[in-house]
């Protein structure tokens, strides 16, 4: 789906990334923890999330992250914005609670970029 | 046969402790010059991976740090040293979980005992050396060749 669909489906607001809404996405990761994100995460995919300080952006710009949601109504801090905008990476913002986000886009055919984390998960 | 590649890129930067807002913005340079060397994606996503975990830790824990990057045409190397209070128990530090982060590192998502373990999971060689009042030193190599695409 593009993440128009996306925006459609969480009712969402897009903050930074207006002319990205095109972008294909087929994966998510959701955390609010970024060294879970850096562990786990997978290029190309959305990074569902309540943090909200500029660590997301950086966390998403060293992994090739396609696009973050901002779970909870949250709203970023000025210096987040910039920074996405610096860097190019779309930001939605939702009401949704992260449970009902990611529920939300799985019935609609959006997978886990890692369907299960076993021993030595490797990157790649 | 086997003498030391010539560095095809060689960097340096400095990170300053304790400034929060600037956590990440080194390691974003970072991932801006590997790109330029025309590396695998997987190879610039470790190196820069592992140069983030670093830098955030300098910024956590730190007075101030250097990260030394170097790449030949077989690894991406990357050295930290800070100048900081030091790991007092090492092998505590790399226990996974294992955490002395403030309300302030948890709060940019980090400082959950797993820094140390995902720059150890993500190089293909890790070593550390801690002296404590002195500082920490990390050395990580990222392979290139094995990790070719």
């Amino acid at each position: 789906m593009t993440l128009n669909d996306v925006k459609e489906i969480l009712n969402a607001d897009v903050l930074v990334g207006q002319d990205q809404m095109d972008m294909e996405v087929k994966t998510a990761f959701g955390a609010d923890l970024m060294s879970d994100v850096l562990a786990f995460a997978k290029s190309g995919s959305l990074l569902l999330t309540g943090l909200t300080n500029p660590q997301v952006i950086r966390t998403s710009d060293i992994l090739d992250i396609a696009a973050i949601v901002m779970v909870r109504g949250k709203k970023p801090v000025p210096e987040t914005i910039r920074l996405a905008e610096e860097l190019k990476i779309p930001v939605l913002s939702t009401k949704y609670i992260l449970f009902e986000t990611a529920g939300r886009l799985y019935e609609k055919g959006i997978k886990g970029c890692v369907e299960r984390v076993d021993s030595n998960i490797e990157r790649s | 046969m086997n003498a030391p590649e010539k560095p095809i890129h060689e960097s340096s930067y400095t990170v300053e402790g304790g400034n929060f807002d600037e956590a990440g913005k080194v390691s974003s340079q970072i991932k801006a010059n590997l790109k330029k060397l025309h590396l695998s994606k997987d190879v610039v996503m470790k190196a820069s991976l592992v140069a983030y975990e670093s830098e955030i830790n300098i910024v956590s824990y730190a007075k101030k740090g250097m990260i030394q990057l170097s790449v030949t045409p077989q690894k991406v190397k990357i050295e930290t040293i800070d100048e900081g209070q030091g790991i007092p128990d090492i092998d505590l530090a790399m226990q996974e979980g294992y955490s002395t982060a403030t309300s302030k590192i948890r709060e940019m998502g980090f400082g959950a005992g797993m820094g140390l373990c995902n720059i150890k999971k993500f190089s293909d060689l890790f070593q550390i050396t801690s002296e404590i009042g002195k500082g920490t030193h990390l050395k990580m190599i990222i392979n290139i060749v094995n990790n070719a695409p």
